[in-house]
């Protein structure tokens, strides 16, 4: 019988499957449109923040407002875009990339001490004082050998965190 | 004032007891230096969010299952068809003529019994007891539930109260044609509401709406004196406050358990082999819940009344509360999930963001220290 996963052609998949760069195989793109149409509850082709945080699991993230940023109103082509750095598929760089733009709120392609330490107060929240986190920040910038005003670039953060042991895979369960 | 207190965290499960926090492994072992790729490092969290975006336990406990497709086969595929139309125009309007026909005979007894009988408390209370048993038998019938109860029969005793995972509201009417229970129950809008207000009231059921924080200290005194009655109906309160897919329980409210009386669990497990008795109750109203039921071949489920337990020397109410839901998940066969179910209505509370954010501090400082 008819039901949404059979909606999706083949025509569609490949469609999307290109726009996510090949992240997803076909069976992982049917079971996230089911699921897409299942958090967006009231069918409107996309899903809003609300939506987002009807997800309990998702709600209590401490970075769950930073990422709304990202995810709020996003159509399914947009949504496995966002997802596709969880992709097994993608590359160490690709993921860098993404936590890059979790930091780089403004888009301008330099993380500065701002950025971090606006990251670092969602993570830490109130248990911890401004200046404290300041003078942490500060230690390990200059321990690595960063000044704290300029800013980091991409080729930093590749430096900084491509050394193996990053855990960045989301698997999408298929039935 | 005391008592209020008492209400806040009534309704607090410890849900924080569940959460992990393995993503702090690395930056959290002492002795090792906080460097900076530990700081910019965050994806952990994201692979949490990412993950709970792809799929989350909570989510799966409220999805009602697609009966699985057998019929497409070609001599199977008739029969079918077959099936389909003896359900919908035979089984349905029969189904239909048995509940209106129980109803009549209920109300045609109910009402004059509820009148005449006014003053006369014992006796009144006997034969609506007996009514509204017939009365779920009916409705049992007319869905033609097959229904298999295990253990004894409850009795009417002071001082204790039967607890049931719940998966829709008829679980309670399966409950009600063996024993008249009094239930505690949210508020319904409609024709379930006017019965509620009418004919469940007299078996002493309690009611409230599960968005007003002053109705859950008005509740809780009337479970407190209910059940200190001697000639009162059993009590029976279903802690996850919600319906779950009977796939999975969510987390028990503690309320049921810190009366300091006897709890015994009921478990309660549906066969979807006709039809998923899950009541979405976003998605349909109950009266085609009913419609639903009422046109599938059968509702097959099993009954356990289980082994009256109490609260143990030491034991924390929410301690005795998992107990006891371990006890009937175990017997149901169904999964626990460490989430509350009122999250349907409400999001987390920010305690849970709160205790993530802790450790990360924690970490943070200790670098602090170590300079």
């Amino acid at each position: 019988m008819g039901n949404t996963s059979s909606m999706l052609t083949q025509y569609d998949i490949e469609d999307v499957q290109e726009h996510c760069n090949n992240m997803f195989s076909q069976q992982e793109i049917v079971s996230l449109y089911k699921r897409f149409c299942a958090l967006d509850r009231n069918g409107k082709g996309f899903i809003s923040a609300d939506e987002f945080l009807s997800v309990p699991e998702f709600a209590v993230n401490p970075l769950s407002q930073r990422l709304l940023r990202m995810l709020d109103g996003l159509n399914f082509k947009e949504f496995l875009a966002f997802l596709s750095a969880f992709s097994s598929r993608a590359s160490i760089r690709q993921k860098i990339e993404f936590i890059f733009k979790v930091y780089d709120s403004d888009g301008n392609g330099k993380v500065t001490l701002e950025d971090i330490l606006e990251v670092l107060r969602d993570l830490t929240g109130s248990f911890i004082s401004e200046e404290q986190r300041q003078q942490v920040v500060g230690q390990v910038l200059e321990e690595a050998g960063y000044s704290k005003d300029c800013g980091l670039t991409i080729e930093d953060f590749v430096k900084i965190l491509d050394m193996s042991g990053l855990k960045m895979e989301v698997e999408v369960p298929v039935d | 004032m005391n008592s209020s207190k008492l209400d806040v965290d009534q309704d607090q499960p410890n849900v924080e007891e569940y959460l992990t926090e393995a993503h702090l492994d690395g930056i959290l072992q002492p002795g090792r230096k906080l460097l900076l790729r530990d700081l910019l490092d965050i994806s952990p969290t994201l692979n949490e969010a990412a993950s709970a975006i792809v799929d989350d336990s909570f989510t799966r406990c409220f999805k009602s299952n697609p009966p699985e497709t057998w019929n497409w086969n070609l001599y199977l595929f008739p029969l079918w068809c077959f099936g389909l139309l003896v359900r919908y125009l035979i089984l349905f309007p029969i189904r239909v003529a048995l509940l209106v026909a129980g109803w009549v005979i209920f109300l045609s007894l109910f009402i004059p019994v509820h009148f005449v009988l006014k003053d006369q408390d014992k006796i009144r209370h006997q034969l609506e007891r007996v009514l509204v048993e017939f009365m779920c038998s009916v409705f049992v019938a007319s869905w033609t539930g097959v229904v298999k109860y295990h253990g004894p029969r409850p009795s009417v005793r002071p001082r204790q109260v039967f607890v049931a995972n719940h998966t829709s509201m008829i679980d309670f009417i399966i409950l009600e044609q063996m024993t008249a229970f009094a239930v505690i129950m949210q508020k319904h809008p409609g024709w379930v509401g006017l019965l509620q207000s009418t004919v469940f009231k007299s078996l002493g059921c309690i009611w409230f709406n599960r968005t007003e924080a002053k109705d859950r200290h008005i509740v809780s005194d009337k479970i407190k004196q209910h059940i200190e009655g001697h000639d009162n109906n059993p009590l029976l309160i279903f802690p996850e406050g919600t319906c779950v897919n009977n796939q999975y329980t969510v987390m028990f409210k503690k309320g049921a358990f810190e009366l300091g009386c006897t709890v015994c669990p009921i478990a309660i497990k549906y066969n979807k082999i006709f039809v998923d008795a899950f009541w979405n109750s976003k998605k349909l109203s109950f009266t085609m819940h009913l419609v639903r039921l009422m046109t599938s071949w059968a509702v097959v489920c099993e009954v356990w009344y289980l082994e009256p337990q109490t609260l143990q020397p030491g034991e924390t109410p929410i301690e005795f509360a998992e107990r006891v839901r371990d006890i009937i998940s175990m017997r149901a066969g169904i999964k626990k999930v460490p989430w509350d179910g009122y999250l349907k209505y409400y999001r987390p509370s920010p305690k849970l963001t709160e205790s993530k954010q802790k450790s990360f501090a924690e970490a943070m400082l200790r670098r602090l220290e170590e300079k």
